[in-house]
This record gives structure tokens, sequence and C-alpha cells, in this order.
């Protein structure tokens, strides 16, 4: 096991690197410091499959790899379907005594926002559905950043990207993003989670707590972009931060259907402070603005009803 | 360890098998430096040890050492944040986020 106690404090995260620095994400970039805490949960005998996406193409330029577990590279739309083709095959071979059935090697795949919440969808129901036991990280850059900035199904509302410009008919997407979680909530599984850079011992542990389930589990981790949201190389962590203070991601965890939210905000910004320091949502209006507020005040108002309690509070700045 | 870019791939006969690569964590050593405009400096007095450069670096860039170290103030430390300096790419992060500002951001001279 990679981590075999509770991450209660930072000091808890383990030391050892496990992701090779070297690759070629982006100055900044959100989604590298996912993958850095989710390697340091793994062992070393982990199976990691991989949907194509950023990550995928910057981790592993022929002949070189960051990974320093076996690792498999699989086209767009299939993360979850070679996922659960590995994990049969270890039953498989456990059970023909090729393998020591005494050995545990988990399976973990790992997507992006496009390769999960829209052409991947398929095969990601099909495999929580079937029951594997497959520990799924989609790691949320909110839109299709490795083919250049085209919108996905997680992008929000109103920002911008390649192929949704502003011009005079259209200011950004106009729909809001797909709820994953409920999605993923309606197959029964044991663990489900969103995750925040910004918070890493809350996201270490979850990570720590989905790979440990014997069965199907899904994390998803909020990883913001530079180029992609135009924001500066330095904001990385503060926008991570900003979008759990004004309520427009909440961190929870849901086991065995049972949610709970692990970071409270009893005391709420107003959403302008995340979105104005994104050059994404730059073409905004103060009613704009105003519209997505009340989108986030919905949100939060299901959340708390859902959580049973007031875990996220008013706007009070 | 031989370094994989002086293997010699000229032909298809040199590209293992499936083109799987057999060469574990080896990005590390592609240097990243040269994409840095900035270069962040700590500073070891000011430093409180708080581990928070350390976990938000994009790139692992911040290394955790066993080096003690006493500031002038008599405060001893067990552990010592240095910058790898040849995969920083110079973002910033860990100066925006430390938290008793001990990091500096200063431009790269070539
Ligand atoms: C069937 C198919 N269509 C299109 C592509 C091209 N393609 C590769 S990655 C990608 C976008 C990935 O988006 P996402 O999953 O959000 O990951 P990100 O790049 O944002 O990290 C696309 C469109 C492909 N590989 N396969
Ligand atoms: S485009 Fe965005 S997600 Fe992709 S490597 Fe760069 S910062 Fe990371
Ligand atoms: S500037 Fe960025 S890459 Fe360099 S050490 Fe700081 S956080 Fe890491
Ligand atoms: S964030 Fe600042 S105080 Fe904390 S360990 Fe890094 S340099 Fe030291
Ligand atoms: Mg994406």
């Amino acid at each position: 096991m990679g981590v075999n106690k509770p991450i209660k404090v930072l000091w808890d995260i383990p030391r050892e690197e496990r992701f090779a620095p070297g690759h070629s994400m982006c100055q900044g970039c959100g989604a590298a410091i996912t993958m850095r805490h989710l390697a340091k949960i793994m062992d070393k005998n982990t199976i990691i499959a991989m949907g194509t996406g950023c990550v995928e193409v910057t981790t592993t330029l022929f002949p070189r790899t960051s990974w320093r577990n076996p690792w498999i590279h699989l086209a767009f739309e299939n993360t979850a379907a070679v996922a659960s083709g590995v994990e049969a095959a270890l039953k498989a071979l456990s059970r023909k005594k090729i393998i020591d059935d005494s050995r545990r090697i988990k399976v973990v795949a790992i997507a992006g926002d496009g390769g999960t919440f829209d052409i991947g969808l398929q095969s990601l129901s099909g495999m929580l559905e079937r029951r594997h036991n497959v520990m799924y990280v989609v790691y949320d850059n909110e839109a299709y950043m490795n083919t250049g900035i085209q919108r996905s199904s997680a992008t929000p509302y109103g920002a911008w990207t390649t192929t949704t410009p502003i011009g005079t008919k259209l200011r950004g997407k106009p729909q809001p993003k797909k709820d994953i979680i409920t999605i993923a909530l309606a197959h029964g599984i044991p663990y489900i989670a969103t995750a925040n850079i910004a918070y890493p011992v809350d996201m270490v542990e979850k990570f720590r707590k989905a790979y440990e389930v014997d069965g199907p589990s899904l994390v998803h981790v909020y990883s913001p972009c530079t180029p992609g949201w135009r924001i500066r190389n330095e904001h990385t962590i503060e926008v991570a931060r900003l979008a759990v203070q004004t309520g427009v991601w909440v961190q929870l965890e849901i086991i065995e259907g049972e949610p709970r939210v692990t970071i409270k905000v009893p005391r709420r910004k107003h959403v302008r402070h995340y979105l104005r320091i994104q050059g994404r949502f730059r073409h905004l209006t103060d009613s704009d603005i105003e519209t997505i507020q009340k989108m986030v005040d919905e949100y939060v108002e299901k959340i708390n009803k859902w959580v049973g309690e007031e875990a996220i509070g008013p706007v009070v700045e | 360890m031989e370094k994989t870019y002086k293997r010699d791939f000229s032909t298809w006969r040199e590209v293992p098998i499936g083109g799987i690569i057999p060469w574990p964590g080896t990005t590390a050593e592609v240097e990243t430096h040269a994409w840095r405009a900035y270069r962040p400096v700590i500073n070891q007095d000011k430093c409180i040890r708080c581990r928070l450069c350390w976990v938000y670096c994009p790139d692992a860039a911040i290394l955790e050492v066993d080096e003690e170290y006493t500031t002038p103030s008599g405060r001893k430390y067990n552990i010592s944040y240095r910058v790898d300096l040849a995969h920083c790419k110079g973002c910033g992060i860990c100066a925006y986020e430390c938290p008793v500002k001990a990091i500096e951001m200063i431009p790269e001279e070539r």
C-alpha cells in the first residue's frame, strides 16, 4: 500500500515523488499538481489506464515517461473500458493461479473532463455498473485543453472557449456544467468524491480512500488550466481556492450514497471574486455575473438540503 | 542510468515492441529551466518550514531535504526547502502561496 494511514495534516503526505518532473505541462498547470499527489498514494504495482488529453501527451513523450507504474496509453473514449478489462484480466490470472492471488493489484483510471463527461461517459457507466474494482480519477480543467481549448460538457456557463467565442450572438458557453457526481451516484457505487488542489490534505485523503475501496470509486478533481482559463501562472491555487470559497465548487464525499461536505464554508464570497481573476470570464457584464451568482445560490441550496445542514453559508463579501 | 536520449532510435528495430517505454520516471532527465523568466529564491531565515510551497509545486521543483538550519535569531529547523533549478518552470505559485513571503521571484538572467 502506498499510504497506509489516514492523511490528516500536510505532514502525512509522503515526501517521495512517484511522478517525475521534466514533463511538458504548462507553467502553473493544476493537473500536474493533481497527478503528483495522486501518484503518491499508489503502490508500485498499481496499473494506470490513461485516456488521452493534456496529461497523457505531456508525460509520455517517447522515449521517456514521468510515470513509475505500469501505464497504458488509451484512446479518448475508452479509459474505463480498458481499466475494466485490465481488472477482469487480473482477476482471471489470479483465479488460475498465474499470479499470486494474495497480491492485490489496484487499477487506476485517469482521464480529463472531455474524456469522462463527454466521449468516455458510456464506458464509464459500464465500468461503474459492472462494479469493477477500479479507482477512476477525472481531472477537470473544464474544456478540451490538449486540442486547443474547445468547450466540453464540463465547461461552466458563460466561459469563453475557442468553440464558444465572444461575439454579438454568443457570449461564452450558453449551457451550465454537467453534474457528473449525480450521474455517478445513480450507479450506486461505494465511493464518490470531489477534490480540489487548493485543499491538498482533503484531496490526498480522498485519493487514499477511493484507492482503498473494494469496488468502483470516482474522484472528480478541480484542476485549473493557466492558458485555457486565461489566468496568471501563479494564480492556479488562488483560483482553485476561490472556487470553494464562493461555492462554485463544493468539496463532497459520498460514501455508500451518504453525502457529506468535507470543507465547510460558513461565510461565502461573491462569485465575482472568482470570475474577475479569469480571462475566460472577462466579457461578463455585471448582470451576467448576477445570473451566475443566482446559479451558484441554487446549487448551494441544493447541496445544503442534500447533506441536511448549512454546510455552505450565505454570501458575505 | 544510461540516459534515454543517448539511445539510438534511428530505425524501427531499436524501438521497443509496442512502443512501450521501459524506462520509468525518465522525464526527470529533461531540464525545463529554459521555460523560466523568473527564478524563486527562498530566504532560509524567513521560511517557517510550513511545507506549502512543496505541496503546491506542479513540477516537484521544491525539494524537501533533511538539512538542519539555525536562523540568526536562534530558531532551529531539521528540514530545509531548496529549489530544483533544473526543473523549476518559474510559475511563481510557491512565492504567491508562501504565507510569510519568504520566496522572491527574481528575473532570470542568461
Ligand atoms: C475519438 C477521438 N476524437 C478526438 C480526439 C482528439 N483529442 C485528443 S485529446 C482531446 C481532448 C481532451 O480533452 P480532456 O479529456 O478534457 O483532456 P484535457 O486535454 O483537457 O486534459 C481530443 C479532442 C481523439 N484522440 N479521439
Ligand atoms: S493546457 Fe492546461 S491542462 Fe493542459 S498542460 Fe497546460 S495548463 Fe495543464
Ligand atoms: S516557481 Fe513554480 S515550478 Fe518553480 S519552484 Fe515555484 S512552484 Fe515550482
Ligand atoms: S511556503 Fe514559505 S514558509 Fe512555507 S516552506 Fe515554503 S518558503 Fe518556507
Ligand atoms: Mg479537459
